[in-house]
């Protein structure tokens, strides 16, 4: 076993206490008693519960939640078809436009994106409110998930689905039996960033909202530009929660995955 | 009736597929990336009115030929020489390249050494720091950026250790000042940063090493010589990541940034909401785009170059 060297000792936990004191000061001062959030005033779940009862922010959440379920399923849906045509469809009219199309939008500032598709909206005559908001983010995350989707898709072997195809399957059935399965977990991952990515955006959904439709970010942005505020604190404190719940499931459940497919193999091995 | 999967018309009825699904994503990426940014192109030649909306001229399609003349004919540079005009323009241009490359720098001496230190770790250790460095990359960034209000305003956490432990007798102002934008564009960015860098490093042949030290090379010369060289297109990779979005931002400037931080995302947004200049505004967006392609396209080719290397 290597041993680290005190700089290397010293570069992680200082690193590490970069990437998480940060969080870890705002999850401890949502606990705080005191309206001002940098006098301690002992301990209390005051921001708990005031947050519960203001209906402004559970209407947010609940309008953002709605956003990212619909948004990344299509997302899925279109980015997963994307990276099929990048990979498998070869050569056709346009093909290079369509490839800039699908790697634009990851480096376009969101300001760009927000404006643009705001005047859309409006050019077309299109009311702004959930609606928009759930066109906009499909089509920015549905390039995020075509990027890792395509990744899985280039490393598999494709002679699986030429076998299918010879074997009476229709293209259809050969992806849904023998692609689908394979790429499953990139597909997975690929929903999942672009659920977290709907979840956080501020600056495309307030181009693409109207006033009948506000956000999670929106409602945050709004509430903190003035200054930090205990009830945020609360609320970031049970965001950061989900997702370090989520973050370490899904760690662990691959690594379940991964030992279960290891012991699998041991045994073909032995058979 | 033929069984299935050996119908008649399989051929053409693959084609007809193959055509659908090209055209589904096709037509969408279309209709909401393509035109939306050709709009904003648009406007951005137009003029601008008090009126709903606020620019002219609409295409008038009821005056048929002459209408698509006279809308064409009405369009022109305008807004464009007004930003050169206004020296905010170019100086929040300017400012965001210099924020963003710094900010780059820094965030590259900040990723490296945690990179590195992640690479030379024990191999069992690997995927607990890998997580600890993906974690914060899921978790809201706006939350992120606002978790160093609370830390560096004045009568914040970091005032109050400094004078606490007597390094400073009264606060230093660090919120709302380009200091503050720099802190926040390192933090949100640096996994972006070691990823790319930690990457690299992992694939690094430690033999290489080992010869090196045998053939009498120092550690330190080894790194320069070895280490550092063969983490290039990782470093590169990551300072790309960091450097493009961090010129368009929004959020950092907004929350961290005081009123003089010049940021060209900023003025955009305010352009739109604030000043309701909508032909402005685009016009901010499209010298924007024209600024970001050349990183852009280097990043393309720079990927493209090292997918052709690996593969």
């Amino acid at each position: 076993m290597r041993r680290l060297s005190w700089f290397n000792v010293t570069s992680l936990t200082l690193g590490l206490a970069f990437l998480y004191l940060p969080m870890v000061v705002l999850v401890i001062y949502s606990f705080n008693a005191s309206k001002l959030v940098t006098v301690w005033a002992g301990f209390s779940t005051r921001w708990y519960g005031e947050l519960l009862h203001n209906e402004a922010f559970l209407d947010a959440a609940w309008v953002t939640l709605k956003v990212a379920v619909v948004s990344s399923t299509m997302a899925t849906v279109l980015g997963t078809m994307a990276a099929y045509v990048l990979v498998r469809a070869g050569r056709f009219y346009g093909r290079t436009l369509f490839s800039g199309m699908i790697y634009a939008p990851l480096v376009m500032p969101e300001v760009i994106t927000g404006l643009s598709l705001l005047l859309l909206f409006i050019g077309i005559g299109l009311d702004r409110g959930i609606f928009t908001i759930i066109l906009a983010h499909t089509t920015f995350s549905m390039c995020y998930v075509s990027v890792v989707v395509s990744s899985r898709l280039v490393s598999f072997d494709r002679a699986l689905e030429e076998a299918a195809l010879d074997l009476g399957c229709t293209p259809f059935a050969a992806f849904r039996l023998v692609t689908l399965p394979i790429i499953a977990p990139a597909v997975i991952a690929g929903w999942l960033l672009a659920f977290t990515l709907s979840l956080d955006d501020l600056v495309i959904a307030s181009f693409a909202a109207g006033p009948s439709a506000t956000t999670l970010p929106i409602k945050i942005y709004s509430a903190v530009r003035l200054g930090v505020s205990p009830e945020i604190n609360a609320l970031s404190t049970i965001m950061i929660a989900i997702v370090t719940i989520g973050v370490i499931t899904a760690s662990l459940l691959t690594k379940r995955a991964a030992v279960r497919r290891n012991a699998e193999e041991h045994a073909a091995d032995r058979a | 009736m033929a069984r299935r999967g050996q119908r008649p018309q399989t051929v053409s009825g693959v084609a007809m597929r193959r055509l659908i699904l090209i055209a589904i994503p096709y037509l969408w990426l279309f209709a909401l990336f393509l035109i939306p940014f050709a709009i904003v192109l648009k406007i951005s030649l137009s003029d601008t009115v008090l009126a709903i909306p606020p620019y002219a001229p609409q295409i008038d399609l009821a005056a048929g030929w002459q209408g698509i003349k006279d809308f064409f004919g009405a369009l022109d540079g305008e807004n464009f020489v007004f930003l050169t005009s206004d020296d905010l323009y170019w100086k929040a241009y300017l400012s965001s390249l210099r924020i963003a490359a710094l900010s780059t720098l820094m965030t590259l001496l900040v990723g490296f050494p945690i990179a590195y230190a992640m690479a030379r770790a024990p191999d069992e250790w690997r995927p607990t720091l890998m997580m600890l460095v993906i974690l914060p990359f899921w978790t809201s960034f706006l939350i992120r950026v606002y978790s160093w209000m609370g830390i560096l305003a004045n009568e914040g956490i970091l005032n109050q250790v400094l004078t606490w432990t007597g390094i400073i007798d009264s606060p230093l102002q660090i919120l709302n000042t380009n200091t503050a934008v720099y802190i926040g564009i390192v933090y949100t960015y640096l996994p972006f940063m070691i990823l790319p860098i930690y990457a690299a490093l992992e694939r690094l042949d430690g033999s290489l090493l080992e010869a090196a030290e045998d053939l009498g090379c120092s550690r330190t010369s080894a790194f320069w010589l070895i280490t550092l060289p063969l983490s290039k297109n990782g470093v590169i990779a990551g300072c790309f990541l960091v450097f493009i979005p961090a010129v368009g931002e929004f959020v950092i400037p907004s929350l961290l940034g005081g009123s003089r931080t010049l940021m060209i995302g900023k003025v955009l947004w305010e352009e739109f909401f604030s000043n309701r200049d909508w032909p402005v505004a685009s016009a901010v967006a499209v010298v924007l785009l024209l600024i970001l392609v050349i990183p852009i396209v280097l990043f393309q080719r720079q990927e493209q170059k090292q997918r052709e290397a690996e593969g």
